[in-house]
């Protein structure tokens, strides 16, 4: 077997150029190893080999970050790389920003398997451990022989697409994501044992510490709905009949936006529900029960409302992940604003 | 209250002219359980197949699991106000075929049956495919109305599961195990020295095919109640829910409730065991509020020094959680809430919706939203028809060599939300 490609992504400092004064140098690359590279190649053994070197001053690839990745890219593409390694940036920010945004850069453009590394209160850390593996370092350099062969592991279970452990088993900082596993005893075991030392006063630790929320505060109440574009957006699942978007029933990946104009009401002939969360037996018999048009309309006849939006937004909400909930929202909502939209009737089910 | 629990265990079911536990062979006369089903004139046709563990069989979609239960002595009979007349239960003996399983599936009711694999990689996330399981296909008659539907196929399980445990009023089982808890007074004064603990059961109780039945009383009509550990044994608390596969409390489940099992363990060691609450999960605030209130107020009133909190579904009923957990702190108890998680498919989102800081200590039952792969069964009982609009499936999940690609909350009870299982999820 040949060994793995791999290109390592270091700035000026460690590439030996020079310090803040060389922090704006443009992006170069290298063949085979510069600086650290010589202790993470030891580190990949036999199975991979550093082709190529990338190097970029942190001055430059913060002021260029944009033009700067695109550069790199097309650097890192010639060396036909499987794994692309940037740091470790220790406890340097804007280098730690630079090995965060490149990695992440190339595992989207690329897809192959990225590391870094750096020392947990980098704000590279926060700003990418979500989206990739960052193992953790100690504040500087001289750590190096511990946080190389770290990284080296790691990517190399990557790149042959082996179970990668836990963050305490291979060193990284912990990324925030649920992974299953099978306990040793049941949860209603653990659930009992916990609340025994807990009523004893021992120290219990939870499986899941309680998430933080994104509150959003409610803007003022709308001065006068008669003059007012209002829209209807539901999380009910409901969709043209036959669903061409293919939204799903749950755990939605995507929203889908429906023409009504003209329309006085949602026909069942026209518009189904494709929501898994609730018995759909009434809303299939009539949609305007989940978005009410015929009562919307009304409205709008009615002068109550300034007009009705020729348009509705609909996802289905069960089991649908925050991260997608938000993700559709501010995309979505740029649309509504743009549109001229007031206010929105927002119905769940 | 005290309960004499007897179980055979079964380790084989085959077909035979007289239904009857024999050495721990269930012997099944199907057509006594066809013809069962069958009076119910909204069933159109029944057929009875049989799953053991190791199968290449798929069952789908699965509406509930029913243990096979007689009561040999004591006041009433299983399920009652369901299949029986309403009548205290929870005292005298009962016999249970551990091991067998009664499965109502057929043509799907709403989006929210699930799976069961007999074999196979995902045979692990379900309780049920280390069972030995008598599968119910119901066919309900033309354009029967839905709920109409879902009444029929969830009476027919009850009635086939006692038909079925009756097999074994008569069979000495291989284990006996006692549990019993004494009114209040008396139950306190046993164990003085130890914590007084309770059971905050969250019956799922959203309407609309999410439905759970107490003595025969739809849990969304009641207020909160006190109920006997030993009651839910004897089929005082009957699923009627089509609720998320992953997390449905089926009657089996509620027969076999694990934190009951699980507080009975350590109940006169280091906890004494004093009951549970029943409460339930309403849509509306107003209800939440009001429930939850009376959550709190029975935690007071019992004087209980520590609950554990179960809930039924996820989402909207993680707010009456929170509710739950945040009262019955005020009202003095330390708490432990078991549940399951949601962060999407990717793990990175929140696991619940909602949250106080009063839950700081929780288990986790698993990340139902993990993306599993089914390989093809020989058999498939039941259709895989709907795979595709089943919670967990969707556009593409099932391809045409019957293998699926799907979220591991289309498997019935793989993240159930009270600790049966030994799945749970840590951050990576």
């Amino acid at each position: 077997m040949s060994k793995l490609r791999v290109v390592h992504y270091i700035n000026n400092f460690f590439a030996g150029v020079g310090g803040e004064e060389k922090a704006d140098i443009p992006p170069q690359a290298r063949d085979g190893v510069v600086g650290p590279g010589l202790a993470l190649s030891k580190a990949l053994g036999e199975e991979a080999e550093i082709v190529g070197t990338i190097i970029c001053g942190d001055s430059y690839f913060g002021e260029n970050t944009k033009s700067a990745k695109e550069e790199m890219l097309k650097l890192i593409e010639m060396y036909n790389p499987d794994i692309f390694v940037a740091g470790p940036a220790f406890n340097a920010g804007r280098y730690g920003f630079a090995c965060g945004e490149m990695a992440t850069f190339i595992e989207e453009e690329l897809q192959i398997p990225v590391v870094s590394a750096m020392y947990k209160e980098n704000p590279g850390v926060d700003m990418f451990k979500r989206d990739m593996h960052i193992i953790e370092t100690e504040i500087s350099a001289a750590d190096m022989r511990n946080a190389v062969p770290k990284m080296a592991k790691l990517v190399l279970k990557l790149a042959k697409g082996e179970e990668v452990g836990s963050p305490a088993e291979e060193g990284y900082h912990e990324r925030g994501i649920r992974v299953n596993y099978f306990h040793e005893k049941r949860g209603s075991e653990r659930g009992v044992g916990l609340l025994v030392k807990k009523m004893n006063g021992e120290e219990c630790v939870t499986e899941y510490p309680m998430p933080v929320f994104d509150r959003v505060d409610p803007l003022p109440a709308v001065a006068d709905i008669t003059k007012v574009k209002v829209a209807i957006v539901t999380s009910g699942g409901i969709v043209p009949q036959g669903n061409p978007d293919r939204i799903e029933s749950s755990s939605a990946t995507k929203y889908g936006i429906y023409d009504i104009s003209g329309m006085n009401d949602l026909s069942a002939d026209d518009f189904m529900t494709v929501h898994g969360g609730y018995d759909r037996a009434f809303v299939t018999e009539n949609p305007n029960l989940v978005v009410p048009l015929d009562v919307m309309r009304e409205m709008e006849q009615e002068g109550v409302i300034g007009e009705l939006a020729n348009y509705f937004v609909t996802t289905t909400g069960t089991g649908t992940s925050v991260g997608n909930a938000k993700g559709f929202g501010e995309h979505f909502a740029r649309k509504l604003v743009e549109d001229g939209v007031g206010a929105v009737i927002l119905t769940s089910t | 209250m005290r309960l004499e629990l007897g179980k055979i265990k079964i380790t084989d079911v085959q077909p035979g002219e007289v239904t009857k536990v024999e050495n721990g062979t269930l012997f099944v006369n199907k057509q006594e359980l066809i013809d069962l089903a069958m009076k119910d004139d909204r069933i159109k046709g029944v057929k009875v197949e049989f799953a053991r563990p190791g199968e290449s069989v798929r069952i789908a979609p699965v509406k509930d699991v029913i243990e096979p239960r007689v009561k040999v002595s004591g006041t009433g009979a299983m399920f009652p106000g369901m299949i029986n007349k309403v009548k205290t239960v929870g005292s005298g003996r009962t016999h249970a075929l551990v091991g067998a399983n009664v499965i109502t599936c057929g043509k799907i009711v709403g989006f929210q049956e699930g799976i069961i694999d007999m074999s196979g990689p995902t045979a692990k996330y379900t309780p049920f495919s280390e069972t030995f399981n008598v599968c119910i296909v119901i066919e309900p008659v033309d354009n029967l109305e839905t709920h109409d539907y879902e009444q029929a196929a969830r009476l027919a399980g009850l009635k086939i599961g006692a038909l079925v445990g009756e097999a074994g009023r008569n069979v000495e089982p291989d284990e006996v195990v006692v549990y019993e808890t004494k009114p209040i007074a008396e139950q306190t004064a046993q164990y003085p020295n130890l914590p007084k603990v309770g059971y905050i059961h969250m019956l799922q109780s959203q309407g609309l095919l999410h439905d759970t039945f107490y003595y025969g009383v739809d849990a969304k009509q009641m207020v909160p109640t006190f109920m006997y550990p030993t009651e839910i044994m004897d089929g005082a608390i009957t699923s009627g829910n089509c609720v998320a596969p992953c997390d449905k409390v089926t009657t089996f489940h509620h027969l076999n409730n694990p934190v009951i099992e699980d507080l009975y363990k350590r109940h006169g060691k280091d906890l004494n065991f004093i009951g549970v609450i029943l409460t339930n999960e309403n849509v509306f605030l107003a209800d939440k509020e009001r429930s939850s209130d009376m959550v709190g107020k029975f935690v007071e009133f019992l004087g209980l020094d520590g609950v554990i909190i179960t809930e039924e579904g996820y989402g909207n009923p993680d707010t009456d959680l929170m509710m739950n957990c945040k009262k019955s702190t005020e009202a003095g108890a330390k708490v432990v809430l078991i549940t399951d998680e949601f962060p999407g498919r990717d793990g990175k989102s929140q696991s619940l919706a909602d949250a106080v800081p009063e839950a700081d200590t929780l288990v986790s039952c698993g990340n139902g939203n993990v993306i599993v792969e089914f390989p093809p069964m020989d058999k498939v009982i039941g259709t895989l028809d709907y795979v595709e609009t089943m919670i967990g499936g969707y556009e593409g999940s099932l391809r045409k060599d019957g293998s699926i690609e799907a979220e591991i909350q289309i498997i019935i009870a793989s993240t159930i939300a009270n600790g049966y299982n030994t799945l749970s999820a840590k951050m990576y």
